[in-house]
Parts: C-alpha cells; structure tokens; sequence
C-alpha cells in the first residue's frame, strides 16, 4: 500500500481535479452532494499522502535521491518538455500539509457556506485550487510548476471574487490576479532564459547543470536569472513591494482566505524559492534579496498589522509578515527552517483564520476588533483554539511556532547578518504584540450589548479542534534536541545546529514582552486609554501604520500620473504621429500618386505609342549625350 | 546634247518617283475621305513600285503592283464598305493628339534622316543579277526555305482567323458576348 | 551647263525615313481605326525601300535584301486581312471604329 502510493503520486493532485470535473459536469445540482464529492477527493488525497510521505520519511534514500516519475509531455525541435513527479522529503511534506490543512478546511466550508447560492461551484473552485497546489508541489519540471502556478492564480482570482455581488470582492480578485501577473511576468522570463541557457528546465538535471554553471554561463547572468525567478515568489508570497494584493484577499469567504494564507498559494513562492535553492545557492547577491526582501517585509507588514482594525486584515498582514520570515530563512541558506516554519505556518494560521470565520459567522461579518469583546464566553472552542494559533505565533514554547521561528532566528544568527538578525527579533516582538492585541480586544474583556454571539456548529469547530492539536504539537518534529526536520529537509547536507540557549530564551522573553505590553494596554487598561493616548502621542507613526504606508495610494498615485499621463502621450503620438503621419499620410501619398498616374492610364493605344516613340527619343538623345560612338551604333546597327 | 548627256535619267526618275511617293503619302494621311485617301494609298504603292524598278528589283516592283496595289486596296475598300456605308466625307478625321504626335514625329523623322544623310554616297557593290526570278526562286526553296513555309503557314492562319473574326456572330452568342 | 542630279544610299534612306514618318504621324494622329491600317502599310512599304536600297547598294548578289521584303509584303497582306476583321468584328459589337471611343486598355 505504501509502496503503491509512493509510486503514484501523481493521483494526489488528480483526484481533486476529478472532483472538479464531477462537480462541473454531474453534482452541480445538489450542493451537499458537491460538498461531500470534494471532501471526499481531498480526504482520499490526503490519504494517499499520507501514505508517501509515510513512504518518504522512512527510507533516508529519498532525502539524497529524489523519486522522479517523469514522461516527455512535447517536443518542439530543440526543446524538450517533460512533464513529472518528484517526491522528496520537501514535497512529501507539502503534500501532507497541503492536504490535510485542505481537507480540514473543506470540512469547516461545508458548515461555513451553508445555504449559500453557489455552494456547489465554491466547492468546485476550492477542488481545484487545492488540485493546483499539489501540482506545483510535485512538480518535477519548471514549466510545469509554472502552469500549475497560473492555474493557483487563476483560482485565487476565482475564490477572491466569489461573491461578485460585493464590489470589493471582485476588485480585490482583480488585484490580486494583475498583481501577481506582474510578477509571473518575471517568472516567465526566468524560466526561459534558464531553458536557453541550460536547456532543460528539470529540476535534478537543472540543479546538477547549474552546480557547475561556469560552463553554460557567467555569474552576472546568473544573478539575473536568480532576480527574474524571485520576483514571481514576490508577488505570491507576498513580498514588498507586490503585498498590496494578501491583505484585500480576505475579501473571499473565509475558508478561501484560510486556504490562500496557510495552505495553498502563498507558501507557493516560498516552495519555490525553496526548490530552487541550487539555483539561489551559487548567487550570493540574490540569496542577500531574498534575505533582505524577506526581512524588511517581515518588518514592514508587522508595523501594519498593529494598528488594523478588522479582525481579517490584521491576520492577512502577519501572514505577510510570517512569509518575509521564511523568506529571511531562505535568504540566509537555510532550506531546513523556511520549510519548518511554512509547516508550522500552515497549521496556527489556518487555524487563526477558520477562528476569525467562525467569529464572523457568529457576528455576522462584523469584523471590527473594536467591536467585539468577551467572545470566549460564547464561544469557547473558538476562543481557547484561537488562543492556541495566538500563543504559537507568539512563540511561546512548546507551540508549534516558538520551533520554527527559534530555526529561523539561529540561522539568520548563524549566518552572521546581525541587521537581519535584530530586524527578525523586532519583528518577533511586534508579531506578539499585535496578535495578542487581537486576541485581548475580540476574545477577552467586557461582552458587547450589541452582539450576540453562538459557538459555531461540529463542522467548523473540529476542524478547529485538530488544527489547534497541530499546532501545538506541529514543532516537536523539529526541536533543537532532536533535529528530526533537519535530517530529511535540507539542501546540500544536512547540519546539526547546536542548541543556542541565549537566543532560545531570548525569543520567549520578546514574546513574552509583546504579550505582556498588549494585556497592558488592552486588557488590564478597561478603557484604552494608554493605548488612545500613544496613538495620539504618535499620530504620525499611527495613522502612517493605519493606512499601510500608502502603499496603495502610491501605486494609485503612480497609475493615474505616470501611467495614464504616458498613456495619453502615447496616445496622441499613436493617432497624430502613427496614424496621422504615417498611416493616413502614407494612404494619401499613395492614392494621390495613384490619381495622378490615373491620368497616364488613359486606355487609349495611340496615346501609348506616342509615349513609346517619345521613350526612343529620349534614349537616343541620352545615347547621344552620354556615349556617341555606341549610340550612333545602336541606332544605325553598326554602319559608321 | 551636254545638257541630256550629264543627266542622270535613273536619278531624275527617282526623283519624281520620291516627289509623287511622299505628296501621294501626305495626301493619305490628310483627306478627309477614307476612299479618297485608299484611292492615293494606291498611286502611292504605285509610285513606290517605280522607286524599286530604279533599284533593279523588278521582281519586287511587279509585286509591289500586284499585291499592294491590287489586293490590300481592294480589301481595305471592301473593309470600308462594310463598315461605313454613308457620309464618307468626314471618315478620315484627326484625332486630340495630333500636334504631340507631330512634334515626336518630326523629331524622329529628322532623328533618322539625319543618321540617313550621314551615310553618305556609296556606288553600288556590283550590279544586281539581271534573272532575279530565278534568283530568288533559288534562295526561296533552299537558303530561306523554312522562313518561306513559315511565311505561308502565317498566310494560312491569317486566312482562317481573318475568316474567324469577322464571321457572322448568331444572336444569342452576341448576348452572351457582350 | 550641266544638271547634277544624282542619286546614291542616303537618297533612298531619307526617303525612306520621311515616308515611315508620314506613316507614324497617321498611326499616331488619325482617329478612324482603318486609317491607321492604311498607316501601317506606309510605314512597312517605307521598311522596304530600306531593305530593297540595301541589296542593291550593299549585297547586289546574294538578294537578301529582296528576299525580306517579300516576306514584309506577305506578312503585310496578313497584317491587313487580320486587321480589317479585328475591326469589323469591333464594329458589330461597338458600331463605331473610332479610336477615341476605345479605351478598354484602361481595364
């Protein structure tokens, strides 16, 4: 059995897909039925991966050698397009996580959309969308990985803009889908120039061709191709300055917002950069983007994060904020801890998001934190799991995030970058601060009169329930004692990092303090008052936090100044210039000398041997002028 | 008796022949009766048939006669009667070009008179052979023997397509025609 | 007193040259589609006297000159016969042989 999964996998992306196409062409009707169709292709999946990462994880000879099921899928001349599996250890686990983290949260939709009008076709969007990310993940090829990465788009786009009766919603798909065009754009490229550079775009023969790329190509047009490849995981994962799209995403269903955050999308670029670590590998410059990026977006989306309102965005804001981590894991060469914190990731963040769903749901979409309050009382299994996701993300030990994020902080220490390193500590500071902020204004404190909250149905609160169990027992595959992670998950060769007390302690002592200053001023404090007064204290910092940098109004700024005004240039040159010029004045050149050679044309015989006797004329007298003796010959044939 | 002897009877013969050519020429192309002018193409071909007895060609000259001025005149009048039948004054107008047209001509004519005149005076290389029948009978059917049965399969097709062209067309192949 | 008429080459070719001129000017400039047959036969008769002057000015023996312009006259009949049937043919059609009325080189 485990033999049979590990040989297929290509069936744990397939069976979404067919539970896509059953919905599409028979189910559509009966939505339960649509629902139990894509529950039970995702369950089946995730059954399957089990077992191959069951597979995996017990044979150490897939860590060194990956399992490659391959097959030619086209040939066009000189290029050759395989299309594949590859199962290893980063994959087994993607898979695993992917669906298990699906299958949970098509569980906790089928309560949530309940008597929703597109029930059926939600759920089909939702098959394929969790259908494409297991594609991407067991990719073994590049341009497969890249159609699977449009098709994750393209259902983003969908689910984003699911209910398209909100205007919101369907500008929010529109961003993200343009947005992460833009950086796919970038993408494209990278992969076209590494196919004409190297010839392959399979990933074993690519990492092997690139180890010794001196060969192929210079280190310059390596660094170019590493940047190109990075800006896709930039606009999927996220990153400064292609984040603009995460935080409006929420506008999906909640399920959608869980998939997209934890599970499917996002991590996309992070896996990706992660598979093409021998590619970042031998560019240090990129690996220090990548670091940087990760680290400064870290930063940057934390800042935000403080001072959102709404219970979605600010969860939207540390997903942006969780990826610039594994991105810095990335950056700094350490494939092991990226990968663990993307597994940790998944779990409390989906969690964190099936919560604040269930407390809209409850609510009814009032989704201020502001608003709420006292809410554990009512709903005490949302309220204690939500604790569970606020405490992992906080890092306090033994939860799942307090491992990875313990990873990421050594490695980046290790690394010797101390800037990344304190930027990666503040962040880890203000992560506590905002969540638990969160966490003290919806869930604790006086009940509003206004709300009436109800515990959420056994659908939506299991898979609650065992996300909580993950993440909180998800980290203890990784412990710096028992590195268990790292000997499967890495790239070159696996390295045992010392445990590092200082740093260990230290990131429990900044959670620790971020929690502690948000009960101060949000908790303990009944009024707010310190928490209004530093916001008045700070107005600049708060409002520039509050309105995200600006991020959108520059872009917007930049769209209707540059964009348009140079738009309009082109314009008027492409009808005055263009058109006017060369088009309509070419066209009237042409039709005016047609008309005046019209008038030659006269049809009429005698018109045209007159011409012909005034051509002889004429060539006599240029015969003449220019050569006498062969013109005097031509015309008498010979006879001086 | 000096005076007949230093004349050159050849020479005044060509002379009057050449004057009676060209005026019978300008008078072809200036009636303004078509017959009239078929009437002077005649004299012309006629007076040109004089200008080869003073070229020795006699052979030529009888047949200058016998085709030009007896058959192609004769068919060309045919030609106008069947097409034009009455008020034969104004038939043989000019047309809106006619003084671009003179101008090229006169160029063209002085052109190759001029390249005429500079040829100069050359005696004759010999005298022509006095049995030209004979003669061309000779080169006809031996030298230029292809070239003559090509001359009469031309004939030949002339005939059948002067007889296709100008055949009665029925009714309804001139619908169709036109 | 004598009278120096004389008569060599150039006399027959200038007369040849201004009779094919008189030929080019009526093919150029006359309106009636027979006329300008009549025309064409000027200009080949003036081609004659050429060729006619010529074998007798430069190869008296050989009659090659002779010999082409018999053949000028036979593909002048033929000219002619095919010629008056063009035009009479155009006539059933069009009712008119004047040139100007004829411009369908234009299409």
């Amino acid at each position: 059995m485990v033999e049979f999964a590990l040989h297929n996998a290509w069936l744990v992306p397939l069976l979404p897909a067919l539970s896509f196409v059953i919905i599409i062409f028979l189910t559509k009707p009966w939505p339960t039925l649509s629902g139990l169709v894509t529950v039970g292709g995702m369950l089946t999946s995730c059954f399957f991966a089990s077992l191959a990462a069951y597979g995996v994880f017990t044979n150490h000879k897939y860590a060194e050698e990956p399992l490659v099921y391959a097959t030619r899928w086209f040939t066009a001349g000189e290029l050759n397009i395989d299309v594949g599996i590859q199962l290893d250890p980063t994959s087994a686990m993607m898979i695993f996580m992917v669906t298990l983290v699906a299958s949970l949260i098509f569980i906790y939709a089928t309560g949530y959309m309940k008597g929703d009008p597109g029930y059926s076709v939600f759920f089909s969007y939702l098959a394929l969308f969790g259908s494409s990310m297991l594609l991407l993940v067991l990719s073994s090829n590049l341009l497969q990985m890249f159609v699977a990465w449009e098709l994750v788009g393209l259902c983003s786009y969908l689910l984003i803009g699911f209910y398209t009766h909100k205007i919101s919603a369907r500008e929010a798909a529109k961003k993200a889908f343009v947005t992460c065009r833009v950086a796919d754009f970038g993408l494209l490229l990278g992969i076209l120039s590494l196919q004409i550079i190297f010839g392959t775009l399979n990933l074993t023969e690519l990492a092997e061709k690139i180890h010794n790329f001196d060969q192929y190509t210079t280190i310059g047009m390596m660094t170019l191709m590493a940047v190109l490849v990075f800006i896709g995981p930039i606009g999927k994962s996220g990153q400064f300055p292609l984040h603009v799209w995460l935080p409006d995403a929420m506008e999906g269903p909640t399920p959608v917002s869980a998939l997209i955050h934890a599970a499917t999308m996002v991590v996309a670029g992070v896996y990706l950069v992660g598979r093409m670590m021998f590619l970042f590998h031998e560019v240090p410059s990129a690996m220090e983007l990548v670091a940087i990026t990760g680290a400064f977006t870290a930063m940057f989306a934390a800042a935000i994060a403080i001072t959102q309102r709404e219970i979605k965005r600010i969860l939207a804001y540390s997903t942006v904020s969780q990826l610039g981590y594994m991105m810095l894991a990335l950056g700094v060469g350490s494939l092991t801890a990226s990968m663990f914190h993307l597994w940790t990731h998944a779990f409390f963040k989906a969690l964190m998001f099936l919560g604040a769903g269930s407390v809209l749901h409850a609510l009814h979409d009032r989704a201020d934190v502001w608003k709420m309050g006292g809410l554990i009382k009512k709903m005490p299994i949302t309220g204690y799991t939500f604790m569970v996701g606020c405490l992992a993300i906080a890092g306090v030990p033994p939860f799942a995030g307090f491992w990875s994020k313990d990873e990421i902080l050594l490695a980046a220490f290790d690394n010797g970058n101390y800037v990344l390193f304190t930027m990666a500590a503040i962040t880890a500071f203000m992560t506590a601060f905002y969540m638990w902020r969160l966490f003290f204004l919806a869930f604790m404190g006086e009940e509003k009169a206004e709300n009436h909250p109800h515990e959420s149905p056994w659908n939506m609160t299991v898979p609650l329930i065992i996300l909580a169990f993950f993440a909180t027992v998800g980290g203890l595959v990784g412990t710096p004692w028992a590195p268990v992670w790292g000997e499967w998950i890495f790239y070159g060769h696996p390295h045992h990092v010392e445990p590092n007390y200082v740093i260990m302690i230290g990131s429990v002592v900044i959670g620790l303090a971020g929690i502690y200053l948000a009960y101060t001023l949000y908790l303990a404090d009944k009024e707010k008052a310190r928490a209004h007064a530093l916001a008045k204290q700070f107005s600049f910092l708060h409002s520039l936090s509050f309105n995200k940098f600006y991020i959108d109004e520059i872009y917007l700024w930049f769209n209707h100044t540059i964009v348009d005004g140079s738009a309009k240039l082109f314009y008027l040159f492409d009808i005055y210039v263009v058109d006017g010029i060369l088009i309509n004045g070419l066209a009237a050149f042409t039709r005016l000398s047609g008309e005046g050679l019209r008038v030659a044309q006269t049809g009429r015989l005698q018109n045209y041997a007159l011409v012909f006797f005034l051509g002889v004329l004429a060539l006599a007298v240029v015969l003449a002028f220019t050569d006498p003796a062969t013109a005097f010959g031509l015309v008498t044939g010979g006879a001086k | 008796m000096e005076l007949l002897d230093s004349i050159s009877w050849v020479a005044v013969a060509f002379h009057t022949l050449a004057a009676v050519a060209v005026i019978s020429a300008l008078l072809v192309v200036f009636v303004r009766n078509i017959v009239h002018a078929v009437l002077w193409l005649a004299v012309f071909f006629i007076s040109l048939a004089g200008v080869f007895l003073t070229l020795n060609a006699e052979f030529i000259a009888a047949i200058q006669v016998i085709v030009y001025a007896g058959a192609i005149c004769i068919m060309v009048v045919f030609g106008i009667m069947l097409i034009r039948r009455w008020n034969m004054g104004e038939t043989n107008l000019f047309n809106s070009q006619t003084v671009a047209a003179a101008g090229v001509v006169a160029l063209v004519t002085m052109l190759s008179a001029f390249l005429s005149f500079k040829s100069g005076v050359v005696e004759p290389a010999g005298d022509v052979p006095v049995n030209q029948v004979e003669s061309i009978a000779t080169a006809l059917l031996t030298k230029y023997v292809i070239p003559f049965e090509v001359a009469a399969l031309l004939l030949l097709v002339a005939l059948v397509g002067a007889i296709f062209l100008a055949k009665e067309v029925k009714a309804d192949d001139a619908d169709s025609h036109s | 007193m004598t009278l120096t008429l004389t008569v060599s080459l150039y006399h027959y070719l200038i007369l040849s040259a201004v009779i094919f001129g008189i030929g080019l000017f009526g093919v150029l400039s006359k309106k009636n589609a027979i006329a300008v047959l009549i025309c064409i036969e000027l200009m080949l008769n003036a081609i004659n006297i050429n060729l006619v002057a010529f074998n007798k000015y430069m190869t008296p023996g050989d009659f090659v000159g002779q010999l082409f312009a018999i053949f000028v006259i036979t593909v002048a009949a033929a000219e002619v016969g095919v010629g008056l049937a063009i035009i009479i043919a155009i006539y059933r059609n069009k009712l008119s042989v004047n040139l100007d009325d004829f411009d369908w080189l234009k299409w």
